[in-house]
């Protein structure tokens, strides 16, 4: 079965269609979504776990509706948005590892333990009583990720978490990214970010225009930009 | 940003303290101020107030840092107490409110947020009678403790952005993309706290 599934997907804001008659699998491991500010792949990548719900067709992450089965969804898919300043919730790294832990009501040995791994793989651990808001960009996305990751979710949603950042934190995470079990779909406007993907989707104005490897489907898209 | 009242890890005896003692505590001291009467009453009270710090292994640089952004609060109190009941009451006055915000710190500079949080959860239970959510009080907090600095940083870039662009001290110019960029912050925020399954 496939992880995800879009069947003739639309989403209207207002007046504007923003993702229009999108029916596509993804059952690979990697997989990059490329396009211009506005082209609809935000928009997309958060239908997977219900932040936005189709105006029409449906979505099925491994067979659940995110709309409906929301809560399901979102012990399965990991969300990790551009600004990591707006989804660190607690004060210091190490409560806001264990923020998602607790709200899943795992006992206190678990999420301890848990927290405490998480922060070692992600190299956060002379940090972990440091405020969020004094770490440095770099640092702040790796919490965000870890934050999720610590939860475990199958599938990581990442929608351009490497804008903000200076080079060297864009390969830190993604070199990070790289080494997961976990299949991701990364948003991003850094093309050399997509290197090793499975599949690229290329969005513009709301469809997908473009769906192939990597190179092929920067091409198409630096195509689209110049035209 | 000043580092006021931020948990600062250590192992000291108020550190082991359980939160809710230390919150008791706090409560107790705040009605006990009410109290103080005459100088000497107040100069024990700060006395006091400081041994706690070292006890807590707080340097007096902190100490200081919690003091140092009520200033003007103070002088502006001290003038008036000074005008209108002599230096007697002034040092009453002020000597409590500086003790009361010193305790206040210590709480917070020695307690996590979410042991705190913990505890006005455990107190807020008996709302859920009531319909009250007592998770979503937790959170609320939380949530306004982490967006202090948040929307300090949005102040200073806005800040910044009106120097650049030559608009003086217009407080609209400040006022307005501050609240906008704040609301914006709020919303991306929520979306956030959804796709953390806060939102089940």
């Amino acid at each position: 079965m496939s992880l995800i599934v879009f069947d003739g997907v639309s989403h209207r804001y207002g007046d504007r269609l923003v993702v229009r008659d999108v029916s596509v699998r993804l059952d690979e491991r990697r997989i990059g979504v490329i396009g211009a500010n506005g082209s609809g792949k935000s928009t997309f990548v958060r239908m997977l776990n219900g932040l936005v719900v189709p105006t029409s067709g449906s979505v099925r992450v491994a067979g659940l509706d995110p709309d409906k089965q929301a809560r399901q969804v979102r012990h399965l898919v990991g969300f990790c948005f551009t600004d990591p300043d707006a989804q660190i919730v607690m004060p210091t790294v190490v409560e806001d590892i264990a923020f998602g832990l607790r709200r899943r009501g795992l006992d206190k040995e678990e999420i301890s333990e848990r927290v405490e791994r998480a922060l070692a793989s992600y190299g956060l651990a002379e940090h972990r009583d440091h405020p969020a808001h004094l770490l440095s960009g770099g640092q702040k996305q790796l919490l965000a990720i870890a934050s999720v990751l610590v939860t475990n979710p199958d599938l990581l949603v990442m929608d351009e978490p490497t804008t903000l950042l200076d080079l060297a934190n864009a390969r830190r995470i993604t070199e990070l990214v790289a080494g997961l079990p976990q299949q991701v779909v990364l948003v991003t406007h850094h093309l050399d970010l997509l290197a090793g993907y499975d599949r690229v989707l290329v969005f513009d104005r709301g469809r997908i225009v473009c769906d192939a490897p990597p190179d092929e489907a920067v091409a198409h898209y630096q195509a689209l930009m110049l035209r | 940003m000043t580092p006021i009242g931020l948990y600062r890890p250590g192992s000291s005896l108020i550190h082991r303290l359980p939160a809710g003692v230390k919150l008791l505590a706090l409560v107790l001291a705040g009605i006990g101020s009410v109290f103080l009467r005459t100088p000497p009453q107040v100069t024990a009270w700060l006395v006091a107030v400081v041994v706690l710090y070292l006890v807590a292994e707080l340097s007096p640089a902190v100490l200081w840092q919690q003091v140092r952004p009520l200033w003007w609060v103070l002088v502006l109190l001290g003038v008036f107490h000074v005008v209108v009941s002599g230096w007697a009451r002034a040092y009453e006055v002020i000597g409590a409110l500086v003790g009361l915000v010193l305790l206040a710190a210590l709480v917070t500079l020695s307690t996590r947020t979410t042991a705190l949080i913990d505890v006005v959860v455990r107190v807020c239970r008996p709302l859920a009678f009531v319909g009250v959510d007592p998770e979503r009080i937790g959170l609320l907090l939380s949530l306004g403790i982490r967006s202090v600095p948040v929307v300090v940083g949005l102040a200073a870039e806005v800040r910044e952005a009106q120097l650049a662009r030559g608009l003086g001290l217009s407080p609209r110019a400040f006022a307005v993309p501050l609240v906008v960029r704040s609301l914006r912050h709020a919303d991306a925020l929520g979306e956030a706290l959804a796709a953390r399954g806060v939102d089940d």
